[in-house]
């Protein structure tokens, strides 16, 4: 037993309907719902898809573009500050090299100088020596001619206190002193340091 | 008696009513009438299956930015997927965006009507009416041969879909009325059928397994061996149903957006 057909008053009672019928009602209501739809869609959600997409694609490639400028500005700073590393490396190499030929100079100087000075310490020495010698000769023929004076007197027993001829005998027996040469002064010096 | 399925069984005699092309009529079961016009389920369906699209899309959009929510993310994949996969493949980047709002509307209004048949307590395809199937494939024909007219002019778009190129003019007379036949006239109707006759048959296969089982079930015998297995079967059937319904929208869509495509390539 099949349904008891109760068709809508509008399309009236009917035998089975045939599946491929056309039913105009169905026809025409399926079209204004999609072009409602259709019209919803491209209204409100279309546009705002749209936007974001196109918001996105304009995010990615401004980050894009900029992460480039970022990595170009990179290379430019890290190309200038390995320029200024050789360069700074360049600057110490010629410091270290001017401060080694200053050093060797210095060096050299000292050396001159230590040698200017050395030699003039030895001139100096010398000098002194040859004064003192000086010296030493004139107190010491003072000396020896007091002595010999004094004990020529003595054993002579003639005072030879008058100057002039004290003076004179001096001279003379000193002039036979150095004629006879510098060790007899010598031995005259040591002879009176007995005394 | 009436099955949830809105098929008759026999109440006695053991007999079985197989279901047919009755089980696809709901004028005579109409959910509710105003005035004197008799609201039937399919009808109502294509009413919620243009709500579910829009609300879903809408409420995707609503708050669009530029990092998803979870919310706009599905949106954005649903539709990214015909925008791009079908629209933008097919039509090609020059014109496609004109198209995107008629193609993704069809494939999701085609999809949830599709998805009906397997959603618990509606579990009816909506384009198993054939006139509503029709209603989609005339909008498609209308809309591929206006795209074509406005690009080729009238004469230039019969021209281009009817005379093949690269044919000698000698094989004319047997190929011109062939191509016009195939682009202009059938394209419409293998559109409706397609569809129409997909959901039907998947909704008249589900209907006959699980009335079937049932009815083997209360048979008794050998039933309680078949009854159950019809059901399994009947399972088996509803996942294979949930891939037509996807594949047929999808195929709906990429059609129009191919005849669509059609004229506005150059070179055809």
């Amino acid at each position: 037993m099949q349904n008891v057909i109760i068709r809508a008053a509008e399309e009236g009672g009917h035998a089975p309907e045939n599946p491929l019928g056309f039913v105009p009602v169905e026809f025409a209501l399926s079209l204004v719902v999609f072009g409602i739809l259709l019209f919803a869609i491209r209204k409100f959600v279309v546009p705002r898809f749209e936007q974001t997409f196109a918001e996105r694609t304009a995010a990615i490639e401004g980050g894009l573009s900029a992460a480039e400028t970022k990595q170009a500005e990179a290379d430019a700073k890290l190309a200038e500050l390995e320029k200024q590393l050789a360069d700074a490396r360049h600057e110490a190499a010629r410091i270290r090299e001017e401060a080694r030929e200053q050093g060797a100079q210095i060096v050299a100087e000292m050396r001159e100088q230590a040698q200017a000075e050395s030699s003039r310490i030895v001139e100096h020495g010398k000098t002194q020596i040859e004064a003192e010698r000086q010296q030493a000769v004139t107190s010491l023929r003072a000396e020896v001619g007091a002595l010999a004076t004094t004990l020529a007197g003595r054993i002579v027993g003639e005072s030879l206190d008058d100057e002039a001829r004290q003076s004179r005998v001096v001279e003379r027996f000193l002039a036979d002193l150095e004629s006879d040469g510098s060790t007899r002064l010598s031995s005259t010096g040591t002879g009176s340091g007995v005394n | 008696m009436t099955t949830m399925f809105g098929i008759t069984m026999a109440e006695s005699g053991g007999e079985f009513s197989p279901p047919g092309p009755n089980s696809f009529d709901f004028g005579a079961v109409p959910l509710f009438t105003v005035g004197e016009y008799a609201v039937t389920k399919p009808v109502v369906q294509l009413l919620l299956g243009a709500l579910v699209v829009f609300v879903f899309f809408y409420a995707a959009t609503r708050r669009a930015s530029m990092v998803p929510g979870r919310m706009q993310f599905a949106g954005e994949a649903a539709y990214g997927m015909v925008r791009n996969s079908i629209a933008r493949d097919i039509i090609g980047s020059h014109d496609y965006r004109k198209f995107v709002p008629y193609l993704v509307t069809l494939f999701f209004f085609l999809l949830v009507n599709n998805a009906f048949a397997s959603i618990p307590l509606i579990q009816f395809p909506t384009f198993s009416r054939a006139s509503m199937a029709y209603a989609l494939a005339a909008l498609s024909w209308v809309v591929y041969n206006a795209v074509g007219i406005r690009k080729h002019g009238f004469v230039g778009y019969l021209k281009l879909q009817s005379v093949p190129s690269g044919v000698t003019p000698l094989m004319y007379p047997l190929l011109v009325p062939l191509e016009f036949f195939s682009n202009i006239l059938v394209r419409p109707v293998t559109l409706a059928l397609r569809l129409f006759a997909n959901m039907f048959a998947g909704h008249l296969l589900l209907i006959l397994f699980s009335t079937g089982g049932l009815f083997l079930i209360e048979y008794g015998g050998i039933g309680y061996i078949a009854g159950p297995l019809a059901w399994v079967l009947a399972i088996a059937i509803s996942f294979l149903e949930l891939l037509v319904q996807f594949l047929q929208a999808y195929v709906f869509t990429l059609l129009n957006a191919m005849y669509i495509s059609g004229p506005l390539a150059d070179e055809h």
